[in-house]
C-alpha cells in the first residue's frame, strides 16, 4: 500500500491564501454585478427591473473593461494570481478586453426594447393562457441580465485559468447560464427549447470528458496546474498513457466548446434555435473564451508535447474547415448558414494554434477580435429582418432585400465579405495573420486546405449576396425593423470590420505586443 | 486493496456512463449517465490523491460535487420545460432542428 495522506498542518497553522484583488477586479466586478442583479430580481418591483438591470449591466461591463485596459496599459502584469489559480498576462488581458467589448455590444442587442426577443415567462407553456396573459401584460423577462453577466464572468475566467480545476469551474459557469438563455426565445419556442436541451445534454457530456481528462492529468502529474503538468511531461517520467489519455479527453471538452469537427453537431442546431441576440453573444464571446482557453492549455500545459498533439490537431483543423465550408453550401436558413460559417472559422483559428509560435498566438488574437465583431454584426442584422411571426430566417425571404433596404443589405453583404476574407476587410487581415504564421510553423498543407475552404465558403457568402441584390422582392416580404440599439450594434460591428481591414496595424501591434511574452506559466 | 483497483472501477463507470449517454433515449436517464461520468471522475481524483499522497484530488472532488449539483438544477429545469411542452422526455422526439 502506498503512503497515505499525511496530516500536513495542525489546525490554525493553515496559511491564509493570498488574493490579488486588484489584478482580478475585472472578473470580480462582473460577478459582483451578476449577484446584485439577482438581488434586484428579488427586491425591485417588476416595472422597475428593466430600468435598473440594463444600466447596472452596462456599468458593470464598462467598469470591468476600463479596469482591464488600465491593467494592460499601465502595469503590464506577467504573473499568476490567487495562489497560482489565475494567470494575469498580456494575452489574457487582450482576450478579456475583447470579450468585454463584444459583451457590451451584445448587451445592446439583448436589451433591445421595441421587439422583445425573449419569452415573457419561460415556464409558461407555449400557446397557453398564462403565456398570452404574460404577453398582454407586457411582462419582460429581466433575469436574462444576471444570467448573461454570470456567463460573461465565466468567459473572462476561462482563458485566464491557470489550473485545470479553475478552468473546469469557469467552463461550467459560462455554460450553465447559456443553456438557460438558449431556451428563452419568445417566438418559435419549441425550437428554442429543443436547442436548450440539445446544448445542455451535449455540453454536459463534453464537460464530463473534460473532467475525466483533468483527472488523468492529475494522476500523471500529481497536480492540476498547467505549469506542473508541463514540467512533468518534459521530464518524460513514465505514465505516458495517463498523459496522452488525459490530453485526448481534455481536448474533446475544449474542441466541443469551440465547435470544431467532429464535435460541431450542436452548433447549427443551437445557433438556429436560440434567440438571435443570445446566438450573437455565443458566436462571438464564447468563441473568444473557448479559443483563449485552448491557446493557454496548449501553449503552456502541453507545449513540450507538441509533437504528440500536433498531428491530431492538423486532422481536426482540416476536418473542421472542410465540414464547415462544404455543409454551409446547402443551407437555406440564415442563422444556420452563419453557424456553419462559424465552424469553418473555428478551423481557420486552429491553424493559428497548430503554428505554436509567437506569430501564431498574435495572429489568433487578432483573428478572434476581428471575427467576433463581424459575426456579432451579422447576427444583429438577422434580428432586424422580421416577418409577422418573428425573424425571417429563411434565405428565400431575404430575396430582394437589397432593393427594399439597401443600407441594411449592404451592411450584411459587407459582413459576409469580411467572413469570406476579401481584402480591405478585417477577415482578410485576420486570415493572412494566422495563415502566414502557420506557413512559418511548417504547416503549409494545412494553409492550402484553408485557402481552398475559404474559396468554397466564398461561394455561399456570394450566393446570399446574389439573393439579396439580384432577385425580385416578394410583395409580402419581411419588414426591416430598425431600433436605435440594434442599429448601434450593427454600426459598431461595421466600423470595427472596416477599420481592422483598412488600418489593422495598431491592433496588430497590440496583439503582437500582447503575444511577445506569451502566457505566464 | 490497492488504489489501482479503484481506477479500474472509475474507468468502468465512466465507460458505462458514456455508453449510456449514447444509447439511452430518455433525457433524464441520459442526464443521469452524465452524472455517473462526473462521479467516475471524482473516484479517479480521490484514488490519484491517495496514490500521490497529496490532498488536491480530494478537494477537487468537492468542487466537482458543487458543480454537478448546479448542473442538476439547470438541467432538470430545461428538461422539465420541454417535457411540459411536448409531454415526452425522449431525446428522439426533439427533432425539429436538423441538417
Amino acid at each position: 500500500m502506498s503512503a497515505g495522506v499525511q496530516v500536513i498542518a495542525a489546525p490554525g497553522d493553515i496559511p491564509a491564501p493570498h488574493i490579488e484583488y486588484g489584478q482580478l477586479a475585472p472578473m470580480l466586478i462582473v460577478f459582483g454585478v451578476a449577484v446584485v442583479g439577482v438581488l434586484v430580481e428579488a427586491f425591485v418591483g417588476r416595472s422597475w427591473r428593466y430600468r435598473v438591470q440594463v444600466p447596472l449591466a452596462f456599468a458593470g461591463l464598462l467598469a470591468a473593461l476600463v479596469w482591464t485596459l488600465v491593467l494592460g496599459l499601465s502595469e503590464k502584469p506577467f504573473h499568476v494570481a490567487a495562489m497560482g489559480a489565475i494567470g494575469v498576462d498580456a494575452p489574457t488581458l487582450f482576450l478579456q478586453g475583447t470579450i468585454l467589448v463584444l459583451a457590451l455590444v451584445g448587451l445592446l442587442l439583448i436589451a433591445e426594447r421595441s421587439a422583445a426577443h425573449f419569452a415573457a415567462q419561460a415556464s409558461a407553456l407555449p400557446g397557453s393562457e398564462a403565456e398570452q396573459a404574460g404577453a398582454a401584460a407586457g411582462i419582460r423577462q429581466t433575469e436574462l441580465f444576471p444570467l448573461m453577466m454570470f456567463a460573461v464572468g465565466g468567459m473572462l475566467l476561462f482563458p485566464a485559468a491557470n489550473d485545470l480545476l479553475t478552468m473546469f469551474v469557469a467552463l461550467e459557469v459560462l455554460s450553465l447560464p447559456l443553456y438557460l438563455l438558449c431556451g428563452l426565445a419568445r417566438r418559435r419556442r419549441l425550437l428554442s427549447q429543443e436547442a436548450a436541451v440539445k446544448y445542455f445534454l451535449l455540453g454536459a457530456f463534453s464537460s464530463a470528458f473534460f473532467l475525466y481528462g483533468t483527472a488523468l492529468l492529475y494522476g500523471f502529474a500529481g497536480s492540476v496546474r498547467l505549469s506542473d503538468i508541463a514540467e512533468q511531461a518534459g521530464q518524460g517520467a513514465g505514465g505516458e498513457p495517463l498523459l496522452l489519455g488525459g490530453i485526448a479527453l481534455l481536448s474533446v471538452g475544449l474542441l466541443f466548446k469551440l465547435g470544431a469537427a467532429p464535435f460541431h453537431m450542436w452548433k447549427p442546431d443551437v445557433y438556429q434555435g436560440a434567440p438571435t441576440p443570445i446566438t450573437a453573444l455565443m458566436a462571438s464571446t464564447t468563441l473568444v473564451a473557448a479559443f483563449g482557453a485552448m491557446l493557454r492549455v496548449y501553449y503552456v500545459g502541453f507545449e513540450t508535447l507538441r509533437w504528440d498533439w500536433r498531428p491530431t490537431m492538423w486532422g481536426v483543423a482540416i476536418l473542421t474547415m472542410l465540414v464547415g465550408a462544404v455543409i454551409a453550401v446547402t443551407q437555406t436558413d440564415v442563422k444556420r448558414l452563419l453557424a456553419y460559417s462559424s465552424i469553418a472559422h473555428a478551423g481557420f483559428l486552429l491553424t493559428g494554434l497548430v503554428a505554436t509560435s509567437r506569430e501564431g498566438l498574435s495572429g489568433s488574437l487578432f483573428y478572434l477580435a476581428a471575427y467576433g465583431f463581424t459575426t456579432l454584426g451579422a447576427f444583429a442584422v438577422v434580428t432586424m429582418v422580421r416577418d409577422p411571426g418573428g425573424e425571417a430566417a429563411h434565405l428565400s425571404r431575404w430575396a430582394g432585400l437589397g432593393k427594399r433596404s439597401p443600407l441594411l443589405a449592404g451592411a450584411f453583404a459587407f459582413f459576409l465579405l469580411a467572413m469570406a476574407g476579401i481584402p480591405l476587410t478585417s477577415g482578410f487581415t485576420g486570415k493572412f495573420a494566422v495563415f502566414s504564421a502557420a506557413v512559418d510553423g511548417g504547416a503549409t498543407p494545412l494553409v492550402i486546405v484553408g485557402v481552398l475552404a475559404s474559396a468554397i465558403a466564398a461561394f455561399f457568402y456570394v450566393r446570399v449576396i446574389v439573393v439579396m441584390f439580384f432577385s425580385e422582392p416578394d410583395a409580402d416580404g419581411p419588414a426591416v425593423v430598425v431600433s436605435p440599439t440594434t442599429a448601434t450594434a450593427v454600426a459598431v460591428g461595421l466600423a470595427v470590420t472596416v477599420v481592422l481591414g483598412v488600418l489593422p496595424q495598431p491592433v496588430l501591434d497590440l496583439a503582437g505586443e500582447a503575444a511577445a511574452q506569451m502566457f505566464v506559466r | 486493496m490497492s488504489p489501482g483497483h479503484y481506477l479500474v472501477l472509475s474507468a468502468l463507470l465512466f465507460t458505462i456512463g458514456a455508453v449510456g449517454v449514447l444509447v439511452r433515449r430518455n433525457a433524464i436517464v441520459v442526464f443521469m449517465c452524465v452524472e455517473l461520468m462526473l462521479n467516475a471522475a471524482n473516484l479517479a481524483f480521490v484514488s490519484f490523491a491517495r496514490m500521490h499522497g497529496n490532498l488536491d484530488g480530494q478537494i477537487i472532488a468537492f468542487f466537482v460535487m458543487v458543480v454537478a449539483a448546479a448542473e442538476v438544477v439547470v438541467g432538470l429545469a430545461i428538461i422539465m420545460t420541454i417535457f411540459r411542452t411536448r409531454r415526452s422526455s425522449s431525446v428522439d422526439d426533439v427533432n425539429l432542428l436538423k441538417y
